[in-house]
């Protein structure tokens, strides 16, 4: 009885360490991060749907740029040529002209900014183009609501998470008596001929 | 001398004991942050970069479709294809997905489904703009576009 007592019933678990490597690499190799990050775009509604209303804009209202098959870049009907972060800028501007310059927008809720492109334009430069007119709005919400460009994106993307997100939320969109927001997206973008 | 002797008597083993803990923490870490691949891949996907990202909340509302040249040119050529689950379907096919998207999601879901195209950045406007239609047909007009975070370098 004295020598059975006397064996220590440990289990060897020096390859513990090993079996947990193999099922770490396993999950390692198999997986993939799941990324939905990206942009985002609302599509105006079916087009057989939809009314055959011509409604005209004024062309100051809108801020227009087109993208050839070359990829290259048409902004209000001039060739441009300079960096593509400079669209920012411009986009800002027009948007919060409010009647100041008279060539410009009357004010943010009718400000448009149109894309078009051609069905050989890279989807590359698309991309760079709806950043860059995206980037233009996000900063002007954030300033609105007194937060970094970031966290502003944080709060759009789910508004109603909290009262407090909520709340700089309406303060960077702003609310109109009528419900709308002060300063729309308005982002179109037209069909390729 | 002595004072040597007396260094070199201290155990110099590292603990391992701790170790297993260590790998099971990674191991749950990358088995929670991660999902599965459902299906493999059969186009390109060079994902173009951007700098205002958002992140979609709900996982359970986007759907996806992978566009670009497919990988197998002998078999597929070089043209690009778009890519539903395992199989490609044709431009026309995108509103038949969709209804079928929508009909295994719940039923309050289903007009909140978002539409997830992971385009390759060598692909054209043209095909792009054709699913777009698709999708503004099908009813399924919440869009967005993969992109990778810009980095400065």
């Amino acid at each position: 009885m004295k020598k059975k007592q006397r064996v220590s019933p440990e289990i060897n678990s020096s390859s513990m360490a090993d079996i947990a490597f193999l099922l770490l690499i396993f999950f390692l190799v198999t997986t993939t991060i799941a990324n939905d990050k990206g942009l985002f775009l609302l599509l105006p509604p079916d087009p057989d749907q939809m009314e055959d209303v011509d409604i005209k804009i004024p062309e100051k209202n809108l801020f227009k740029i087109q993208i050839n098959s070359a990829d290259k870049l048409l902004v209000e009907n001039e060739p441009f040529t300079g960096k593509i972060s400079d669209l920012k800028e411009m986009i800002h501007e027009f948007v919060m002209n409010n009647g100041r310059n008279p060539k410009s927008s009357d004010n943010p809720q009718k400000a448009i900014v149109s894309l078009k492109t051609d069905r050989g334009t890279s989807q590359k430069l698309f991309i760079e183009v709806v950043d860059q007119i995206k980037g233009a709005y996000h900063d002007i919400y954030a300033e609105r609501a007194g937060v970094t460009n970031e966290r502003w994106r944080e709060i759009s993307a789910s508004p109603k998470e909290s009262p407090e997100f909520e709340r700089l939320y309406e303060l960077g969109r702003g609310v109109l008596p009528d419900g709308k927001p002060e300063i729309p997206m308005n982002i179109s973008i037209a069909e390729p001929d | 001398m002595s004072k040597f002797r007396k260094k070199a008597a201290t155990k110099q083993d590292i603990p391992t004991s701790a170790l297993p803990d260590i790998i099971f923490m990674l191991l749950f870490f990358f088995m929670v942050t991660t999902v599965l691949r459902e299906n493999t891949l059969n186009v390109m996907q060079r994902i173009p970069e951007a700098n205002e990202l958002t992140k979609l909340q709900k996982k359970t509302l986007v759907k996806h479709l992978y566009v670009g040249a497919p990988k197998k040119v002998e078999l597929w050529g070089t043209e690009p294809k778009i890519q539903a689950d395992d199989i490609f379907i044709d431009t026309k096919d995108v509103v038949l997905w969709v209804s079928k998207e929508k009909a295994k999601m719940k039923e309050h879901e289903r007009d909140l489904i978002t539409v997830d195209l992971k385009v390759d950045e060598e692909v054209k406007r043209g095909i792009i703009s054709d699913i777009e239609l698709q999708l503004r047909k099908a009813n399924a007009r919440k869009l967005l576009y993969t992109t990778r975070q810009h980095v400065e370098i």
